[in-house]
């Protein structure tokens, strides 16, 4: 059978199959999102004060990088569409640095944290109250989650990345960057919904 | 080109691929050597499942410990509704007959995505594996039942851990067989198969394939949540950290409500197939046919709440739900009012998979009925938890689902396998099915209407009675499912040759030969008539 998946090709069905798990990967988050109103409607004051301690510069930060990031992917489809294959793999790899970026950003962020001794199961945490222990709870795992997600979308853009370096993928067949792309614009969406609901939102 | 022909012309079981033996059926992305991966797999469940089942029966012949303590019990039930619900009858119709036949019945020559499809069949074993290892390793098996509820899945000392997570990579592999399907019924339609000319098991798959993709999400990300909190202690569900049980059920149930009609809406559509052939008429209403199993499949959503009547919810919050509940009985009712008219003044051949499909009507409208007194507030608080609940599941989900499984089994038998079975042998099976079933799980609508409590290994003398029929029914049931498999499995070998269309039927997997060659068709079909063109 190897011979008709090879000699098969529709693209608008591995898009639109793209598009379908983008569906599920939103309800996945949209499972927490519910749990996190719940709890925020239940804890309105120690989820304001919790709000507070976040570093608004690192969130507004990592926004910035994650748009700049959506924005070099988008650019990288344009320039595979016009042959222009370096500036592809140029715009490719700014993609994945900021990517990167974003990850040690998270990575100081949290230690900053856990330094603090606030983190799940913390013996602090807990004798600062139940709105804390949940605030905490959510947003180590809605932000861990994001981050593995991001983690998921840097392996993907890797290959595809490996991909156009080897030309399996170039201006006629792009199918694939174009997913990666959908991807990475999925992850950057749920973080637009995540630095409000834990920065912002005070 | 004579590779090109040749995969024209054998039969997809005998075509020789890049590997051999078992590899040729493992590593093979062809969607029919994958739907038979996922018969024997999922048969394989459902005979350890049913083993189970036909134990805890055991146990429960008298009162008192007959041959299990309490903790076993408790292990058993749960380890025989995981394997049940998320092994046997979630992935049953629609990874067995859904990937053997979609592709078929729509006039394409696989799957969207091949390739995809053989890893979901491995996310399937990963996770049915995960859920077995959790039974021998760590302290003990999980004691929770199968829906895992909050707090105890987190405090109880059972290895939670596997069983939660096989169930989340289950839930994957669904997910992925759900879209796999979506994208294969826009993208792959022979020419002329317009919507309205699509048969109706695809039909029902294709509204399972939505629920699948828009449900299963919500329980992964809940089984996720109980991961985290056994191993992180965050405080989601545990009121000890200002967590809420309550909104663990309410994520359980809405994925796990929907996940009924995963299972009931391809058992519909197979039913729609083999009574329409069996009668040689077209199906009656054919658009209500198709807008039923879509409003099944939408209204579905919104019920979940009828599984926590008793938890603790607003007033309009339990009307809104019972309302709802009701509503669904509707487009379910017009189905079965469907398929009767479809058999009136219509040339009835009476054949094994005829008869399942009147056994099938039969259970399932038992079972719909004791659904709605379920439904109804009042009745509910007098029987939530009792084993009428039990009874009134087993009648949707084996008597519904298991029935129309094994119909299509007999149904498409020869298509899959190009030999017929001994239909004497098939029908004795179905009898002694037929009666085991209903002496099995009737008695348990009046123990449990009595008072009887569901999920305990002991009760009350006055419950012996029912108890010793019911027990009594399991043997019955469980040797007619043996009778059934050993003579399918017997008609492998000693069958007669099945011609490309033994009954009659008009949907095009009649018409390429049985077993089907490697590429389904020798020329792509073109449709030009409705799927069920009866003279």
């Amino acid at each position: 059978m190897s011979l008709i998946t090879e000699t098969h090709r529709d693209d608008l069905a591995s898009k639109t199959g793209m598009w379908l798990f983008l569906f599920t990967e939103m309800l996945l988050f949209g499972g927490l999102f519910i749990v996190y109103s719940v709890y925020r409607f239940r804890n309105p004051e120690a989820f304001h004060q919790a709000a507070h301690e976040l570093s608004v510069f690192i969130g507004t930060a990592n926004t910035i990088i994650l748009l700049i990031s959506s924005s070099t992917i988008a650019m990288s489809v344009t320039a595979i569409q016009k042959k222009n294959k370096k500036l592809a793999l140029l715009l490719l790899g700014i993609t994945i640095l900021l990517g990167v970026a974003f990850l040690v950003n998270k990575y100081f962020e949290w230690g900053g944290h856990i330094k603090e001794h606030i983190y799940p199961g913390s013996s602090v945490l807990a004798l600062r109250g139940q709105g804390d222990v949940l605030f905490y709870g959510l947003y180590f795992f809605m932000t861990g989650l994001h981050a593995l997600h991001i983690i998921i979308g840097l392996v993907f853009i890797g290959f595809i990345t490996v991909f156009i370096i080897k030309d399996k993928i170039d201006y006629s067949n792009f199918a694939l960057l174009e997913n990666s792309g959908l991807y990475w614009h999925l992850v950057d969406l749920i973080w637009i919904f995540l630095f409000p609901l834990f920065y912002l939102i005070t | 080109m004579s590779v090109q022909e040749s995969m024209q012309e054998t039969s997809y079981l005998e075509y020789k691929g890049k590997h051999k033996g078992i590899f040729s059926w493992i590593f093979s992305t062809d969607h029919k050597r994958i739907g038979l991966l996922y018969l024997f797999s999922i048969m394989s469940f459902f005979i350890i499942g049913a083993t189970l089942g036909l134990l805890m029966k055991f146990e429960l012949i008298a009162p008192g410990k007959t041959i299990m303590t309490a903790q076993a019990y408790n292990a058993f039930f749960t380890l025989h509704g995981i394997i049940m619900i998320f092994a046997v009858v979630i992935p049953g119709l629609p990874a067995v007959f859904g990937n053997f036949l979609l592709p078929i019945m729509i006039g394409a020559k696989d799957v969207a995505f091949p390739r995809i499809n053989l890893l979901s069949w491995y996310l399937y074993v990963a996770g049915v594996s995960l859920v077995v290892i959790s039974q021998f390793t760590g302290q003990g098996p999980p004691d929770t039942g199968w829906t895992f509820y909050a707090p105890y899945s987190f405090r109880t000392a059972g290895n939670m851990l596997p069983a939660v997570f096989g169930a989340f990579v289950l839930g994957f592999s669904s997910i992925l067989t759900g879209l796999n399907f979506l994208v294969t019924i826009h993208r792959m339609r022979a020419p002329g198969m317009t919507w309205f000319k699509m048969p109706l098991f695809p039909w029902s798959l294709y509204a399972t394939a939505w629920v699948q993709l828009l449900a299963t999400p919500i329980i992964g990300i809940t089984l996720l949540m109980i991961i985290a909190e056994r191993t992180l202690h965050i405080g989601f569900f545990d009121p000890t950290l200002g967590g809420d049980p309550l909104l663990y059920q309410h994520l359980f149930w809405t994925y796990s409500h929907p996940a009924v009609y995963i299972m009931i809406l391809p058992a519909m559509g197979a039913i729609s197939e083999i009574i329409t052939t069996f009668s040689h008429k077209t199906i009656f209403g054919y658009k209500f046919m198709v807008a039923s199993i879509l409003a099944i499949a939408f209204v579905g959503y919104f019920v979940w709440g009828h599984h926590m009547f008793t938890s603790g919810m607003s007033g309009t919050a339990l009307y809104t739900f019972s309302l709802l509940t009701f509503l669904v009985a509707i487009p379910s009712a017009i189905k079965v009012f469907n398929w009767i008219s479809t058999m009136h003044k219509g040339s009835i051949d009476l054949q094994t998979p005829f008869y399942w499909a009147m056994a099938f009507i039969f259970v399932f409208m038992i079972g719909g009925f004791s659904g709605l007194i379920l439904g109804s507030l009042a009745a509910n608080v007098h029987l939530h938890n009792t084993h009428f609940v039990v009874a009134h599941f087993h009648f949707i989900v084996f008597g519904g689902t298991g029935f129309a499984f094994f119909g299509a089994m007999h149904y498409w038998f020869p298509k899959i396998t190009g030999k017929m079975y001994d239909t004497k042998w098939a029908n004795i099976g179905l009898i002694l099915f037929f009666v085991g079933f209903i002496t099995l799980y009737g008695p348990m609508f009046y123990l449990g209407f009595k008072g009887m409590p569901r999920r305990y290994y002991d009760y009350d003398e006055v419950f012996h009675a029912g108890n010793i029929i019911s027990t009594m029914g399991s043997w019955v049931l469980y040797s007619g499912a043996a009778i059934i498999i050993i003579n399918l499995f017997s008609s492998l070998k000693s069958g007669s040759k099945a011609p490309a269309d033994p009954w009659g039927g008009k949907t095009l997997e009649w018409t390429t030969a049985s077993p089907p060659p490697v590429e389904n068709f020798e020329e792509t079909p073109v449709i030009t008539k409705g799927p069920y063109d009866y003279k």
